[in-house]
């Protein structure tokens, strides 16, 4: 197992250069001058071109490339060219910000989604049926942004029932945290829900059909638990694989959801470091994600092979 | 026994006033601020914040006009080279560092000094800095400095805590310490920057709120719904667009104040191998684009008419605005009959770029549908704002659509645009008559002086048209009505002395 693992973590470095060689080779092909888009009005040629010593900008791409890598190994991401903090700094404040949002978002997606999918199962060709069949497909063509602004006005305008963007903190307000996050997480979980119901749909129907439900509903089972019990437990297998996967897609949907409420998050940091060519900013978050996704994949190889014993001799 | 009833009452009284009033204040700012030291600070929703936290030698008043704040009074010799400023001696900074003239010179140095300042520029009249008294101080100017009190009245003029600023250097701002009403509590970038009161404010009792947050909300619509919904307290930069929806919330009021900036047409008339085109070498046909636009009709369809229409670098309201040259109302005939004489009857291209976001796309589709009326046909090409200003400074342009956020002296609205080689002349525009105009305007203390050469620039850059000037932004904020005592400024700051809000 150890000897699998360390497999994994070798192929996974020269993996990590490639990526943050890309990006930091593309975000130099963005038009734009960093310490001009940094000065806005102030426009001084000899501030400017300080900066540009200080932020060693004039040097070559490769060494730039090196000097940028040799401090990331030592842990050192760099400063924020606009505000000064520590990238790292920042990084560690927003990623849970983002983790919340995408796990309430997935939440959401589990509860409308998975009912709504053995629902329409169940009743396939009924009017239940149709009626989620046409909330699936809304859930999936309502643009974010349009849905997010409606709900800001319906909910937080008009009832006033929510607030309507911003954030806080879980540690320092628990229940206003969650408040908070309600309205966005249900704008970002639609969509998946969408998802997950159709999938769950599909893979309830084709368990209905099987030799074991036949036969479950012939022993005089009561259907509640044939369907519960038998069908959905069987079903469920794709529906976490696919659960797992659409994680990874919440996490690049906080991005427009994070922009809309106002949410200091992963998604805001990079958008607006991109737009203001806070190059230390971008190349942080890319190869920490870069390293997080590999290492999730990790963790996934690994349950799999903890979980499925014929893999362990490959 | 009356008395002690009275005094009962009043203690009453007195309290529920005091429980009455909201202890914090949460406004939403349009961006982010950037790095909250006021030496290296760039952004204009910095300096929003500033007004609370960071005291300035001097302020102004609603008309401009320079009064006094750290100093309590100045004089310019004879000769305009030297300016004496007398101190308040009741004020220290939030470090409990004490406000003096020794601070002032130690401020000066570091705005002239420091590596990353960007305050060189503003403060490069200053020659030398004389310690007087401990509340007394001299600064020598190479040249009479026309502009340097107005310099004094922004981020030039704050004054840090020379202790802290010594010790962070170039981490300053990450826990600024200045001398305002408030000091500074925390920050989390993209989400809030929270003040709280200063006890030891000379001026403490103006001061209502325990806690001020400045919010960064992007999205004008956003901003609007978290004043209605009630999350938030004020909000600066309404869109005009909104205007008519917050004026019909009973639990909203509107203050609007003209800007000192303003937005236009920067023509590349000598910046590179770009500026050899017609548009580059032939004023006529700027003039002709200018005399093809109705500059009220742009304001009313894109603004609502809620701006001012423009042709200057000051606002029609401005002290500083030519009478001479009213904003020109539309004459199609003229700019055709321009554009047959440079040559062009049938017609003529133009590649404008703009940045692309929503108002200046509106903006300058409306201008493209004007000028095609008389032969003049604008291709609009976007781009994102940092590209755009790369390729402006670079002189990759025809035509930019780009503005000036304004300052208070009039000098910074013109000089450093229209003078040869200035800073951000990316036009390159290059006229010695202007560049001795303007640079008598600059340096001369005498307001009728000033007045008249800008009058005689004006003249001179109405004609040769390397801006063409469109219109003035108006400061829209939008407040919960239960907030009191706001006064809005046109350089678009929240002052927020006597400001109250009373819990409904």
């Amino acid at each position: 197992m150890l000897s699998f693992i360390l497999r994994r973590v070798v192929i996974a470095i020269p993996t990590i250069i490639l990526i943050s060689i890309f990006v930091f080779t593309l975000q130099k092909l963005l038009p734009g001058d960093p310490v001009l888009a940094m000065a806005g009005e102030e426009r001084d040629p000899q501030v400017l071109e300080f900066l540009r010593e200080k932020y060693r900008l004039n040097d070559p791409i490769p060494v730039q490339y090196l000097t940028w890598i040799g401090n990331a190994l030592t842990g050192d991401l760099g400063i924020s060219l606009r505000t000064n903090q520590p990238v790292l700094e920042l990084i560690a404040q927003k990623l849970p910000v983002t983790i919340q949002l995408a796990t309430m978002a997935m939440v959401f997606a589990m509860l409308i989604g998975i009912p709504a999918g053995i629902f329409s199962a169940i009743k396939k060709g009924t009017v239940v049926d149709y009626i989620a069949n046409v909330v699936a497909l809304s859930g999936l063509s309502i643009p974010n942004f349009w849905l997010g602004i409606m709900l800001i006005l319906l909910v937080s305008v008009k009832w006033k029932l929510l607030p309507a963007s911003g954030y806080v903190p879980l540690s320092e307000d628990p229940i206003r945290s969650i408040t908070v996050m309600i309205m966005p997480a249900f704008v970002l979980g639609t969509a998946l829900a969408a998802t997950l119901m159709r999938h769950t749909r599909s893979a309830m129907l084709s368990v209905l059909s099987s030799d074991y439900v036949r036969t479950a509903r012939a022993k005089g089972l009561v259907e509640r638990r044939v369907i519960l019990k038998h069908a959905f437990r069987n079903a469920l297998t794709p529906i976490v694989t696919l659960t797992a996967l659409l994680f990874g897609e919440l996490i690049a949907g906080a991005v427009l959801t994070e922009q809309i409420f106002t949410i200091p998050g992963f998604g805001k940091l990079v958008v607006d470091a991109v737009f203001n060519r806070d190059y230390a900013v971008v190349q942080g978050i890319v190869l920490v994600t870069a390293v997080g996704f590999i290492f999730m994949n990790l963790l996934a190889d690994v349950a799999y092979v903890l979980l499925n014993p014929r893999l362990r001799k490959q | 026994m009356k008395l002690m009833k009275l005094t009962l009452a009043a203690a009453l009284l007195s309290a529920t006033t005091l429980g009455a009033q909201a202890s914090e204040l949460r406004i939403a700012l349009q961006s982010d601020a950037d790095v909250l030291d006021p030496d290296q600070s760039r952004t204009f929703v910095g300096r929003i914040v500033y007004t609370a936290l960071c005291d300035k030698l001097v302020d102004i008043t609603p008309d401009l006009e320079i009064i006094p704040q750290l100093a309590t009074e100045w004089s310019f010799s004879e000769d305009g080279k030297q300016l004496t400023m007398k101190l308040r001696d009741d004020v220290v900074f939030h470090d409990g560092t004490p406000f003096d003239a020794e601070a002032v010179a130690a401020n000066i140095d570091r705005s002239q000094n420091f590596e990353e300042s960007r305050r060189k520029s503003e403060l490069s009249s200053i020659t030398g800095v004389e310690v007087l008294g401990s509340h007394e101080i001299r600064l020598d100017l190479a040249d009479a400095d026309a502009t340097l009190m107005a310099q004094l009245a922004d981020r030039a003029g704050m004054m840090v805590s020379p202790t802290a600023a010594t010790k962070a250097g170039v981490e300053f701002g990450l826990n600024p310490v200045c001398s305002g009403p408030y000091k500074f509590k925390e920050r989390v970038a993209q989400d809030r920057i929270v003040l709280e009161k200063f006890a030891d404010y000379y001026n403490a009792d103006e001061y209502h709120f325990d806690t001020v947050s400045y919010l960064p909300i992007p999205d004008t619509t956003v901003r609007l719904a978290n004043l209605q919904s009630g999350d938030i307290d004020m909000l600066e930069r309404l869109a005009a667009t909104d205007l008519a929806q917050a004026e019909g919330d009973a639990g909203i009021q509107v203050a609007s104040a003209v800007s000192l900036g303003y937005q236009g047409i920067t023509f590349n008339v000598g910046n590179g191998d770009k500026a050899d085109n017609p548009w580059g070498k032939d004023n006529r046909l700027r003039q002709a684009l200018s005399l093809s636009l109705d500059r009220d009709a742009i304001n009313q369809v894109v603004f609502n008419g809620a701006f001012a229409a423009g042709n200057q670098p000051f606002p029609p309201t401005s002290p500083w605005y030519s009478k001479d040259f009213p904003v020109p109302a539309r004459d199609i005939e003229h700019a055709k009959a321009l554009l047959a004489e440079t040559g062009f009857p049938d017609g003529i291209d133009l590649e404008v770029q703009v940045p692309n976001t929503t108002i200046p796309l509106q903006l300058m589709q409306v201008v493209q549908s004007m000028a095609s009326e008389a032969g003049i046909r604008i291709s609009l090409v976007s781009k994102e704002f940092a590209t755009l200003l790369s390729d402006q400074t670079a002189g990759d342009y025809t035509a930019s659509q780009i503005g000036w956020s304004g300052r208070i002296d009039p000098d910074g609205n013109i000089h450093q645009f229209m003078t040869t080689d200035a800073g951000i002349n990316d036009s390159k525009y290059s006229n010695p008559e202007v560049d001795t105009l303007l640079n008598t305007a600059r340096t001369s203390n005498n307001q009728q002086t000033r007045k008249e050469s800008y009058n005689a620039a004006r003249a001179i850059l109405n004609e040769d048209a390397p801006i063409v000037y469109l219109y003035h932004e108006t400061w829209i904020w939008a407040l919960d009505s239960a907030i009191s005592g706001f006064t809005p400024y046109p350089d678009g700051m929240i002052r927020l002395k006597g400001m109250k809000k009373e819990e409904g």
